[in-house]
C-alpha cells in the first residue's frame, strides 16, 4: 500500500474521531460561572484534531511521492495480535495458565514453525514457571 | 539542604543492603534489556511498574533508573557484536564498533564503549546534583499559567523531533491528550468519553497504554521477521576487552565532548539519547585529525556515541524531577511511577522528598561503578543473552505484560485494554505515527488542562493570563516557534537531517 493512501485512511479516521470528541465535548458546559467547563479542553483539540486530520488528508491526495509501506511481514503481527486477543478471550473461561501455555505453543509451533514437541515443551515450562514465579513465589494474582 | 548533605544522605539510603540489591537488579536488567534488540527501557519499566506497587518507592526508583541508565550500557553489546543497535541510541555505535568488530577488536571496542559510559554517567550524575536543585527553587515561582506554557514547550518539543512529519506527530499527541480526557473530570465529576462503561469512570491507567503501545507493539513488530542476525565472536578474557592506552588516549576527547553533548540535549524535552549520540558523533568527526577514517573502526567514533547517550540520562532526570516534565518515552513512564506512587515531581518535589531524590542520585554514583564493573568481564556473558530464541522471548514479553497489567487493577477490561495498544502501538509504527508525543500527550494531559483551567479561573476566563505574563508568554512564543519550523525550509531540513540520521 501506498504511505500517502495510508495517511489518507488514517487522517480519515483521526478525522472522525477529532468530530466525535467535537461533538461530545458540546454537550458538557464550556465557560462556567468557575471558569472553564468539562467541555472547554476537549472542544480546542477536538478541533485541533480534526484540522490536522483533514491536513494529512488533502497533503496525502496532493502527494506525488510514491513511498510504499512494506506489509510482507503484517500478517504475522497481525496473527499473532489475533492469537493474543483469543487467548485474553480464553482468560475468562480458561485462566491464564492454560491460556498463556496455548498462545505459547502458537508462537512457538505456528509462527516460528518449530517441532511440536518444541512448541509443548516450551509452552508447558514457559506456563509452569510463570505460575511459579508469580503466583506462588510474588503472591501475584493471575488473570 | 546543600549539596554534600544531601548527598551524605542519599548514601545512606543508597549503601542500604536492600537498595544495593535493587540496584543491581536495576542495572542488571538494564543491561540485558539494552543487549536485546526489540525490547527498550520504556517497554520493560512499564511492564514492570506494577510489580514496584509492593516495594519501597525508594527502592522501586533505583531500580527503574537502574533500568534506564543500564540499558544504555547494554545497547552497545549488539551494535558492536551484531551491527544491531540494541536501541536507536546506539545506531551511532555500529559506525565504528563493528567494523573495529569485524577487524578483531571487539574487545578493545566493548572496553571502550564501557569506559565511555562509565564516565558519561557520572558526568550526568554530577550534572542533576547541581543543576536539579537551583533550578527546582527557580521554578517554585511559577503558577498555572507558567506551568501550562511549561508543559506546551515540552509537548511543542517532543513533537518537533519525533518524526519526519509533524502533523503525524501532533495527532498522536492529540490522541495522547484524549486518551488522558477519558473519565471522570476532577473539577465538576462529569464523565467523559467514558462509552457508557464503568471500567473507564477512573479513566485509562497510563501502564496499561504505555505496556501497550511499547511492549506488545514491539513484540507485533518484531513478530513480522523470522530471522535472527549472526553475533560476532566475542574475546575471551578481561586482558582481551581492555582498550590499549592508545585507543584511550585516542578518546580522551570524545569522553568529554560526548559527556557535555549528552547531558546538555538530555536537559532539552524531546531530543533524547539517538540525537545526543549522532551529534557527538558528528562533533568528533569534525574536530578529529583524521575523519576519513571515521567509519573504519577508530575507537573515538565509538567513544563519542557512547558517553553522549549515558550522560543524556542525567540530564532527562532534571526536567523530570524538578519540572515534572518528561522529555522522553521513559521519562514519562518513570514521572507515571512517581505519580502511582504518590509523589508529586516539580519544584516542590527535591525538598519533600530529600531521601528519595539525593538515594536515586547516590545510586546512580553506585550504579556507574556496578555497571562497570559488570560489563567490562562479563560481556561474553550478556552475549549470550543473545541467543535466547525468539520464540521464547515474545511469549515471555507478552505473558509479563498480561501479568502486569492484571496486577495493577484485577481487571479482564484492562487486559483487552492491553490488547488494543498494542494494536495501536504496532499500526502507529507502519504508518510511521511516532508513539512518544502520545505517551507524553497522556502524561501530561490532565496536568495541562488543569493548569489551563486554574490559569484561566485565576484571570475570569480570559486567556490573556497565558500572555501578560513575561515567563508564560515567553515559553508559548518558544512552543509556537518551535511548531512553526517546518515552515522554513532550511531549518525544516535540519530537522529532518536530524531525525533521518
Amino acid at each position: 500500500m501506498r504511505a500517502a493512501k495510508a495517511d489518507f485512511w488514517s487522517g480519515l479516521a483521526l478525522g472522525g474521531l477529532g468530530v466525535y470528541i467535537i461533538a461530545q465535548a458540546w454537550q458538557w458546559e464550556y465557560l462556567g460561572n468557575d471558569g472553564p467547563g468539562p467541555g472547554f479542553f476537549p472542544v480546542w483539540y477536538g478541533i485541533a484534531m480534526a484540522g490536522l486530520s483533514l491536513a494529512l488528508m488533502v497533503s496525502s491526495v496532493r502527494s506525488a511521492h510514491a513511498e510504499t509501506i512494506d506489509w510482507s511481514g503484517a500478517g504475522r503481527a497481525f496473527a499473532t495480535w489475533a492469537a493474543l486477543a483469543v487467548a485474553v478471550a480464553l482468560l475468562k473461561v480458561a485462566g491464564f495458565v492454560i491460556s498463556f501455555a496455548a498462545l505459547t505453543f502458537f508462537i512457538v509451533g505456528v509462527m516460528y514453525r518449530r517441532p511440536l514437541w518444541v512448541g509443548a515443551a516450551t509452552a508447558v515450562l514457559a506456563a509452569a514457571v510463570f505460575y511459579a514465579v508469580f503466583a506462588l513465589a510474588l503472591g501475584v494474582k493471575l488473570p | 539542604m546543600d549539596i554534600a548533605a544531601g548527598l551524605l544522605q542519599g548514601f545512606a539510603v543508597a549503601a542500604q543492603p536492600a537498595n544495593l540489591l535493587w540496584c543491581f537488579v536495576g542495572v542488571l536488567l538494564g543491561t540485558i534489556v539494552g543487549i536485546m534488540p526489540g525490547l527498550g527501557p520504556p517497554a520493560t519499566i512499564a511492564m514492570l511498574l506494577p510489580l514496584t506497587f509492593l516495594m519501597d518507592p525508594a527502592s522501586a526508583i533505583i531500580m527503574l533508573a537502574g533500568i534506564y541508565y543500564g540499558a544504555k550500557y547494554g545497547g552497545s553489546t549488539t551494535s558492536i557484536l551484531l551491527n544491531v543497535p540494541g536501541e536507536s541510541a546506539s545506531v551511532a555505535t555500529c559506525f565504528d564498533g563493528y567494523q573495529m568488530a569485524r577487524r578483531g577488536r571487539a574487545g578493545a571496542a566493548l572496553g571502550i564503549a564501557a569506559i565511555a559510559s562509565f564516565i558519561a554517567g557520572t558526568v550526568g550524575v554530577i550534572g542533576i546534583m547541581l543543576i536539579a536543585p537551583p533550578l527546582a527553587r527557580m521554578a517554585l515561582a511559577f503558577s498555572s499559567p507558567e506551568y501550562f506554557a511549561l508543559m506546551a514547550l515540552g509537548l511543542a518539543m517532543v513533537v518537533l523531533l519525533a518524526g519526519r512529519s509533524m502533523v503525524k506527530a501532533l495527532l498522536s499527541m492529540l490522541v495522547g491528550l484524549w486518551l488522558a480526557g477519558i473519565g471522570t473530570d476532577l473539577f465538576s465529576q462529569t464523565s467523559r468519553f467514558t462509552f457508557g462503561r464503568m471500567e473507564l469512570l477512573s479513566g485509562i491507567d497510563f501502564v496499561v497504554v504505555a505496556i501497550g503501545v511499547f511492549a506488545i507493539g514491539e513484540v507485533l513488530a518484531n513478530m513480522e521477521g523470522r530471522e535472527a542476525a549472526k553475533a560476532l565472536p566475542v574475546p575471551k578474557g578481561l586482558r582481551n576487552l581492555l582498550p590499549t592506552g592508545q585507543d584511550l588516549k585516542d578518546s580522551r576527547f570524545a569522553f568529554a565532548n560526548g559527556s557535555l553533548v549528552g547531558f546538555f540535549i538530555g536537559v532539552l524535552p524531546g531530543a533524547g539519547s539517538t540525537i545526543a549520540s549522532f551529534i557527538s558523533y558528528g562533533l568528533e568527526k569534525a574536530v578529529s585529525r583524521r575523519p576519513q577514517e571515521f567509519g573504519t573502526g577508530v575507537p573515538e567514533g565509538v567513544a563519542a556515541p557512547e558517553a553522549a547517550n549515558n550522560a543524556e540520562t542525567g540530564g532527562a532526570l532534571i526536567p523530570m524531577l524538578t519540572l515534572g516534565i518528561p522529555g522522553s518515552s521513559t521519562t514519562a513512564v518513570l514521572l507515571a511511577a512517581l505519580v502511582l506512587w504518590g509523589f508529586k515531581p516539580g519544584p516542590l518535589f527535591i525538598g519533600e522528598n530529600p531521601a528519595l531524590f539525593w538515594g536515586l542520585v547516590a545510586s546512580m554514583y553506585i550504579g556507574n561503578v556496578m555497571l562497570l564493573v559488570l560489563n567490562m568481564p562479563l560481556v561474553p556473558l550478556f552475549a549470550q543473552v543473545l541467543r535466547t530464541p525468539a520464540y521464547v522471548l515474545y511469549p515471555v514479553i507478552i505473558g509479563i505484560a498480561v501479568v502486569g497489567v492484571y496486577s495493577t487493577s484485577g481487571s479482564l477490561f484492562d487486559v483487552w485494554l492491553l490488547a488494543a495498544f498494542g494494536l495501536l502501538g504496532y499500526v502507529m509504527r507502519k504508518l510511521d505515527y511516532p508513539s512518544a508525543p502520545l505517551i507524553l500527550g497522556l502524561v501530561l494531559g490532565g496536568a495541562l488542562e488543569r493548569a489551563l483551567r486554574q490559569s484561566l479561573m485565576m484571570s475570569d476566563g480570559s486567556v490573556s493570563i497565558l500572555v501578560s505574563r513575561p515567563v508564560s508568554a515567553l515559553m508559548l512564543s518558544l512552543a509556537l516557534l518551535v511548531l512553526l519550523i517546518p515552515a522554513f525550509g532550511k531549518l525544516n531540513r535540519l530537522r529532518l537531517q536530524a531525525i533521518e540520521k
